[in-house]
Formats: C-alpha cells, sequence, structure tokens
C-alpha cells in the first residue's frame, strides 16, 4: 500500500487542493460530532434527561438542524460597532483552528503535513485565536463584549505558559518534537523492557497531561474557566453581539479546536493513532489510525467535557492565580525531574 | 464592630478620588455598566446601575418597579377570597407561604381560630413550599456560578413537592388553598404515604447538591468571604429571613413569634446560624433549612389530628372592623400583611411587608469593592424575587 | 458549621456527574417525551371549568366573584308548568349565555367553590390550547363538553371527617 502512494505522485496544487478540502470537511465533521455527543447527549444524560430527540433519528441530526437554523437568521451588526473588524474577527479564531489541523497525524502517511516541529508549530498556531477574540470583544461596542474580550485575553495568554511547558517534558522523552515521532517513540517504547502496551507517556507524565488538560479547558474557554464567556453574567462576552452565520462560525471554531486539542493530547500523552500490539509500519493503519486515535479523542475530550458540566466557573482573580501560582510552578517541577530522570536511567 | 474588607475601603477611596480628580496612579475613566431589566443574573426584571473600576465595582444601585402590578391598589376594591387568589402571586416560587398571613391576620379580626387539623397540614404546605423555594434557590445559584447541573437537578427534584402541593389543593404553583378559618378541603387519600416519600427524595437531593455544589471547591472560593454582612449591619438595613441568620442573628419567626394558626411548636426542629455572614453562609443556612423544613414535615404528617377542616364561618366574609399585623417566616424572609377593615367586604387597606424589599436595600452597602463576578454571588445569595421586591 | 469533607468536593462532583449519567442510562431519564408520552395528573389539578347545566340557577354568584370577571352570563326566565295540578306556575331561569373566557381566567378556583347549586366542577384536562385567542372563549356547549372529562371525587385521608361529594352525570 505505501508503494502505491509513492507511485501516485500527484503535481503540487492538485495535492494541495486534496488537502484543503480534507481539512474543510473535517473540520466541521468533528466539530458536529463532538457537539452532538458531548453537548448535547452527555450533558443531558448527566441531567436526566435525553436530549434532542426529534430531528432525526434519535435527534442526531440536531446540530445539523441548528446549522441551517443560524445560516437563515439576520446578520446584524450594532450600531458603533467597527464594521470591518467585527466581520474579520470570527473569521480569524476559525483560521487559527484550520491551521490547527494541519499537523495533526491520524496515520503514518495520513497527514497534511508532517512538520519536524509539530509541537511547537502547534502550540504557536493556537494562540492566535486570542488575536481573534480581543477583536470580536472591541470592535462590537458594548460594554459587555468588551469585558469578555479583556477577561480572555487575560486568561488565554496566561494559560499558554502552562500547556507549552506541560508539553515540554513530553519532547524531552521522545526527544523530537515531529508529532508522528513522538507517536513512534511511544509505540516502540517498553517499559522495563516489557514492550506490551508501548510507553504511553500519560503514565510518566501524568503531572504534564493534568496540566495540559486543565490549560486545554482554559484556552477553549469552558467552565470552570470560562469567565470570558460567563453566560449569567456578561451573557456570552465577546460573542454578545454576534448573530447568525458569523455565531456560528465563533460556535464551530470552539469545538473543533476542542477536538484538535483532544486530538493532540491523545497523541503526545495516550500514544496517537498507533496500538501497541500492531508495528507502526503495518499497512492496517491507513484504515484503523483514524479510527484509533478518533477513540482516544472521544475519551480525552469526554474527561473535558465531564468536568465542563460539574464545576461552578472561577473569578477571573482565582483564575489567574491558579495559572501563575500554581500550574507554571508544577509544569517547571515537572520538567526539571523529567530532564533528569532522562539522563540518569 | 463593623468590619470593612480592605477592597471596600479601596474602592470608597477610589470613589472619593474620582469624585474629586485627585490624581491616582492611572487616570483612568469608571465605565457605567447597566445590568438591565434583561439579565441572566437577576431574579426577574431588576436594574442594577453599577459603577466600574476595571472590574471593581464603586457602586451599584438597585433600581426596582418594572414589575409593580399594584397589589395593595388592587386589595382595596377585592373581596378577601379574591384577594387571597390574587396574593399568591407575589411570591410565586413558595406561594402558598404569601396567603398564610394574610389569611391569619383576617382571622385575628374576625376571632376565628382554625381547627387543629386544619392548623396542621396549614403548616405541612407552609413547609413545603419553603422546600420548593429554597430547593429552586440551591439549584439557581449554582447555575448563576456556572454550575449547570446543579439547576437541572434542582429542577427535577421540585417535581416531588410540587406533584404533593397539586394533588392535594390542585395548583402546583398557585394553591389558593387557604380560607379564612380552615382550608378549602381536605386531604386526599394516599397523601400522607406519598408526602414522606417526597420528603426522602428531597433530602437526598440536599445530600446530592452538598455533594455536586456546596462542597465543591471552586464554589467555596466564589462564596467564602464575599459580601460579608455583619449583623449590625444586617439588623439596621431590616434583613430578615436566612440573610439575618447567615450573619449570625439567631431570630426566627417561627420559634420566636410565632402567631397563633401554625404549629411549629409541635414538631421537635432547629434553627441553623453561621457566624461569618458571607455567601457561603447564606447559601448552607439555607440548605440546612431546607433539610431541616422536610424533617419537620415529616413529623407533622405522622401526627395530623383527626377532625373537620374548616370552621363555622359565614358564607359571605364581611371582617369587623379593625386593624391586624401578623407576619410569619417566610421562605424569603419576614412577609407581613397589615389590614385595616371598616367592617365591609373588602378590606379598606392592606399593606404587604415583604422581605425581599428589604434583602435587596443592602445591595449598594454590600457591593462596594467587590468585583463584577462577585456580584453576581452576592445578588444570588441575597436571593429576591422580583414579585415579592415590586408587588 | 459544615464538617470538613475526607475527599476533595472536586472528585465527589464529578462522582455526582458521572453517577447521574449511569442512572439516565440505566433506569431513563426523569422527563417525560411529551407529547408522545403524556404525565399523570393529579385529579384535583385545575385544568378546565367545566358547567353542569342542569343545575345551575343563572344567580350570578360565580360571575359576581370571579376576580378577573371573566364569566359572562345571560338568563331570561321562564314560566314552567306547576309541580302539581291546580299550583301556581313556577318562574325559572334559563340559562341563554354562559360563557367563560379562558384567556382571562386565572384558574382560582373561586367560580366552583361559591356556586350553591354545584353547577361547576374542575377537570383536569389541559390540552385545549388554540391559535386564536377568540377561540379560548368556551361557551356553554362547549363547557357542557367538558363534564365528560371530570373524575370522581377522591375518598379523603384516615382522620378525615369530610363528605365526599358526588359528581352529576
Amino acid at each position: 500500500m505505501t508503494l502505491l502512494l509513492a507511485s501516485f505522485a500527484p503535481p503540487y496544487w492538485l495535492s494541495t487542493l486534496i488537502k484543503v478540502l480534507v481539512i474543510s470537511a473535517v473540520v466541521p465533521t468533528t466539530a458536529l460530532i463532538l457537539g452532538m455527543v458531548f453537548l448535547f447527549k452527555i450533558m443531558s444524560w448527566m441531567q436526566s434527561r435525553l436530549g434532542p430527540q426529534e430531528a432525526g433519528p434519535r435527534g442526531t441530526l440536531q446540530l445539523l438542524a441548528d446549522g441551517v437554523k443560524f445560516l437563515q437568521k439576520e446578520d446584524i451588526a450594532p450600531n458603533g460597532a467597527d464594521l470591518w473588524v467585527f466581520k474579520v474577527a470570527p473569521l480569524v479564531v476559525l483560521m487559527s483552528t484550520l491551521l490547527l489541523y494541519v499537523a495533526l497525524p491520524a496515520s503514518m502517511h495520513l497527514v497534511v503535513a508532517d512538520l519536524d516541529v509539530g509541537v511547537f508549530f502547534v502550540l504557536a498556531i493556537s494562540s492566535l485565536s486570542v488575536i481573534g477574540v480581543l477583536m470580536a470583544g472591541w470592535a462590537s461596542a458594548s460594554k459587555y463584549s468588551l469585558m469578555g474580550a479583556l477577561r480572555a485575553a487575560g486568561q488565554l495568554i496566561a494559560y499558554e505558559l502552562p500547556m507549552v511547558l506541560a508539553v515540554i517534558g513530553v519532547v524531552i522523552q521522545a526527544g523530537t518534537m515531529s508529532l508522528n515521532g513522538i507517536v513512534l517513540a511511544q509505540n516502540n517504547g517498553s517499559i522495563f523492557g516489557w514492550g506490551g502496551i508501548g510507553f504511553p507517556y500519560i503514565l510518566t507524565q501524568f503531572v504534564g497531561f493534568f496540566i495540559f488538560i486543565a490549560a486545554v479547558q482554559a484556552e477553549l474557554t469552558q467552565p470552570p474557566f470560562d469567565m470570558p464567556v460567563a453566560e449569567s453574567e456578561i451573557v456570552s462576552g465577546y460573542q454578545v453581539e454576534y448573530t447568525g452565520f458569523r455565531f456560528l462560525i465563533f460556535f464551530l471554531a470552539e469545538f473543533a479546536t476542542a477536538f484538535a486539542f483532544a486530538a493532540i493530547a491523545a497523541v503526545l500523552f495516550l500514544g496517537g493513532w498507533a496500538v501497541p500490539w500492531l508495528p507502526t509500519s503495518s499497512d492496517w493503519y491507513y484504515v484503523l489510525g483514524p479510527i484509533v486515535l478518533f477513540a482516544k479523542v472521544m475519551m480525552v475530550a469526554f474527561i473535558i467535557f465531564w468536568v465542563r458540566f460539574t464545576y461552578p466557573r472561577f473569578r477571573e482573580d482565582q483564575l489567574q492565580s491558579l495559572a501563575w501560582k500554581v500550574l507554571i510552578p508544577l509544569a517547571l517541577v515537572n520538567i526539571v525531574v523529567t530532564a533528569v530522570l532522562k539522563v540518569v536511567l | 464592630m463593623t468590619a470593612i474588607s480592605d477592597p471596600q475601603s479601596v474602592a470608597a477611596l477610589a470613589a472619593d478620588a474620582v469624585d474629586n480628580r485627585v490624581n491616582l496612579d492611572f487616570e483612568t475613566e469608571g465605565m457605567t455598566l447597566n445590568m438591565g431589566p434583561q439579565h441572566p443574573a437577576t431574579h426577574g426584571t431588576l436594574r442594577i446601575i453599577a459603577r466600574l473600576d476595571g472590574e471593581q465595582v464603586i457602586s451599584a444601585e438597585p433600581m426596582c418597579g418594572y414589575m409593580h402590578r399594584g397589589y395593595e391598589k388592587l386589595t382595596e376594591v377585592r373581596t378577601y377570597p379574591q384577594i387571597n387568589a390574587l396574593i399568591n402571586r407575589i411570591d410565586w416560587l413558595g406561594s402558598f407561604a404569601n396567603e398564610v398571613p394574610f389569611i391569619l391576620a383576617a382571622e385575628k379580626l374576625m376571632g376565628v381560630e382554625a381547627p387543629p387539623r386544619a392548623q396542621w397540614i396549614r403548616t405541612i404546605l407552609f413547609e413545603m413550599s419553603r422546600i420548593a423555594n429554597i430547593s429552586l434557590f440551591l439549584g439557581d445559584f449554582g447555575l448563576q456560578l456556572g454550575g449547570m447541573t446543579a439547576g437541572f437537578y434542582a429542577f427535577r427534584d421540585r417535581e416531588w413537592v410540587l406533584n404533593q402541593i397539586e394533588s392535594a389543593t390542585g395548583g402546583r404553583f398557585h394553591p389558593n388553598f387557604d380560607r379564612i378559618g380552615g382550608l378549602k378541603d381536605d386531604l386526599p387519600k394516599g397523601w400522607i404515604e406519598s408526602s414522606h416519600i417526597a420528603m426522602d427524595k428531597l433530602l437526598a437531593f440536599c445530600d446530592e447538591l452538598e455533594d455536586l455544589l456546596v462542597g465543591n471547591e471552586i464554589f467555596q472560593g466564589r462564596t467564602r468571604g464575599i459580601g460579608v454582612i455583619p449583623a449590625d449591619i444586617a439588623l439596621s438595613y431590616g434583613l430578615s429571613g436566612a440573610n439575618l441568620r447567615a450573619s449570625g442573628v439567631d431570630w426566627d419567626l417561627r420559634r420566636d413569634n410565632c402567631p397563633p394558626g401554625l404549629v411549629y411548636d409541635k414538631a421537635d426542629w432547629k434553627v441553623w446560624t453561621h457566624p461569618d455572614g458571607d455567601c457561603f453562609a447564606r447559601t448552607w443556612v439555607r440548605l440546612q433549612e431546607t433539610r431541616e423544613a422536610a424533617k419537620i414535615v415529616k413529623q407533622l404528617l405522622d401526627t395530623i389530628p383527626s377532625g373537620p377542616v374548616m370552621a363555622k364561618v359565614p358564607r359571605i366574609i364581611k371582617v369587623p372592623e379593625g386593624e391586624a399585623y401578623v407576619a410569619t417566616e417566610n421562605p424569603l424572609g419576614e412577609m407581613g400583611y397589615y389590614v385595616v377593615s371598616k367592617g365591609d367586604l373588602v378590606p379598606f387597606r392592606v399593606k404587604i411587608r415583604s422581605a425581599s424589599f428589604n434583602n435587596i436595600s443592602i445591595v449598594p452597602w454590600v457591593a462596594r469593592g467587590a468585583y463584577v463576578p462577585d456580584l453576581i454571588s452576592i445578588l444570588g445569595s441575597l436571593y429576591f424575587i422580583l414579585g415579592d421586591i415590586d408587588r | 458549621m459544615p464538617p470538613k469533607p475526607k475527599v476533595p468536593g472536586l472528585i465527589k462532583g464529578l462522582g455526582v456527574t458521572f453517577g447521574e449519567m449511569v442512572k439516565t442510562l440505566k433506569d431513563g431519564p426523569q422527563t417525560t417525551r411529551y407529547p408522545h408520552e403524556r404525565e399523570e395528573v393529579a385529579p384535583r389539578a385545575r385544568g378546565v371549568i367545566a358547567l353542569h347545566e342542569e343545575n345551575c340557577t343563572s344567580c350570578m354568584l360565580c360571575a359576581r366573584e370571579c376576580p378577573d370577571w371573566c364569566i359572562f352570563i345571560e338568563a331570561h326566565k321562564y314560566l314552567a308548568p306547576p309541580r302539581r295540578e291546580g299550583g301556581k306556575p313556577r318562574q325559572k331561569n334559563e340559562l341563554d349565555r354562559f360563557d367563560i373566557d379562558f384567556s382571562l381566567c386565572m384558574y382560582c378556583g373561586i367560580c366552583v367553590e361559591v356556586c350553591p347549586f354545584d353547577a361547576l366542577f374542575w377537570s383536569p384536562e389541559h390540552e385545549y390550547s388554540e391559535i386564536r385567542i377568540a377561540d379560548l372563549l368556551h361557551d356553554k356547549s362547549r363547557l357542557d363538553q367538558w363534564m365528560q372529562t371530570v373524575p370522581d371525587f377522591e375518598p379523603y385521608e384516615a382522620g378525615s371527617d369530610a363528605k365526599v361529594k358526588k359528581v352529576p352525570r
């Protein structure tokens, strides 16, 4: 199969077109699936109810119906809004999400761009969404959205650091920044000589995993870190003036980013698209890889959304002190211990 | 001794500085945020004009009246049974509790005493309306702070109490069951047993909510030390109910000044207080009150005396001349009716002392120096119902 | 004062929601899937008012006592034949119009209670919403149809000495 693919060498413009189409198909699909499963079904089951049942069989097409509903809404901009900035802000957020999917590996060769600095690229691109949030809040000409945007600015920038520092431990252990390289290192590794389940880094990097999940929760502005979008105080914060399609873009971007971050967590800590008893050079991974990655993403996303539906939200200064005084020192200690143990052991 | 927390004194200084144009570190402008009549965090159409310095509140002024329905004027042209049907809607969550002080005041003027069975059932339904009201508060407070699951659990488990009230009175939200001299009707068969089951479910709900919300460290971080109201300030502003007891004042009208007609002395129960006076104290006192109310109901259910449910009262009710004030410990606080009668079919004047009007008067004092999220915590924990403020 | 918990509240909260999820998947939700399923309403629930016309003497008490003035009654007098031979013809009231405007009605039950002749009854039927508000004015024939949905009065709880009334059919 690999030889077959190697012989199929399309011209550059065709391969780029295929990659663009793939990403633009995958991103809304993943957002829809995540939204459907977690936001509608799992949240409903945790609240003793069933969730949507009418649209489609067992309510599975509810998000599609919601999408159509958003599309047919009127496109309103507030009176004093800075129109150009107002309209471009959701696209900036969406752009950072789309670029995130570029580096995600679904299999050894099923990746849009197999970068050598995959980890670095992913973490850097994800911080572009802050600009979109600030633009949205400022251009909306509303005090509520301004407050939401300022809270978001503080929070998203503050939680970039724990996310980056938590990942460094994994990079030290793997010895490479390429996402596919990390998957291979986990799959081909062994725990004290026993290669049964490979060496998923969650076993040694559990502190890093915990910090990463907390930082991801904050980057997505999910409860308990959803001060920027505090629904009962500032009613959607920076998104409050957006209607119809533009709000749909924010919504899609949020859930697609959740999927992307969960995928990154699965790749870095859980072994990515590989299963331990099947060597990574196998051809089965063209089909099995995405399925395995999807299953692991669902597990990580379940944790993220489980925490989301249970906890009340932090206050902004408590949130910041958690990031700076707890998570960052913890991550730094984690790096030091990992580095020492890597050299010693 | 009045304890003023540090952010409040700083904010008071800042307010002075802004007014006197003294140069602070940064010459910044305050922002006036209008938490308008439509807002998810205010229990209804309340408008709060908050002047902010960044995220800190310099002054918060509540403006009520968006829901004024003219109750006191309406009562001047309605007969006593008609008024009874209307005043259900003042505090619509614990609605049986609104009827009771009015009926007791009218009974006092007429010199009529309800038979014991009626008094028992009246007290049971009063406590059930307290449970219905405060269990919604517990869920709603979680909703306002972001833990939306707590709100769903509250609505789910409140159904048990509302079903009980409906099977006895016919209305879930507006029972209209109390009558001068007793009650409208007697209990249907099987009500006592199903009420026991409902109270057990409520006690389980209180435990579940304590695990989910009240014991949560994030929740405690949002509510401990926020909105501290010292006892003397609480008394001087006229707070009542759980707000007062959470500041350490041991005052409960059910025990200390119970009007004749309610039988709280026939059950063995406890008044809960908390010395702190912050948002957490108010939440915790209300949680314990719900548990206590369920226990009172269970005890009273086992000891209902038999007999008639209505005293001998003329068909057309004409209350003799006089005036009477009766106040009871409603779910929201102290609610009282001052009935002035000139011997007619309709009262001459009914003045309604509602608890939430006084409870909300403390918001300007307690919001100084708080952050905007703390303002939400404070408003939620003071727990007012707009129908009760505006009448 | 609340005691210090042994397990941190964060973990317990997660346990509560997980347990609820398992319970919903196992036992089913606590919601009723209206309109496919319907809830059991208490027999005393105040859904709609039914009129038993034979008992009504158009004394106008219900229309007078209604706080919203939503009952409209028109009646005329007629002479009925005497009850026995050689007696006087009796003057009786006949209802022309008995309308209840349910868009105004606040379901307080005062009319049902004050009727001295037991002509009005509560029925728990509550699904009668209309597209036009004017259709919410139920006239005499519709109110008579509601009589079929009126349940019998329930027996009372032990210890009560109230008599169970009968619904005229």
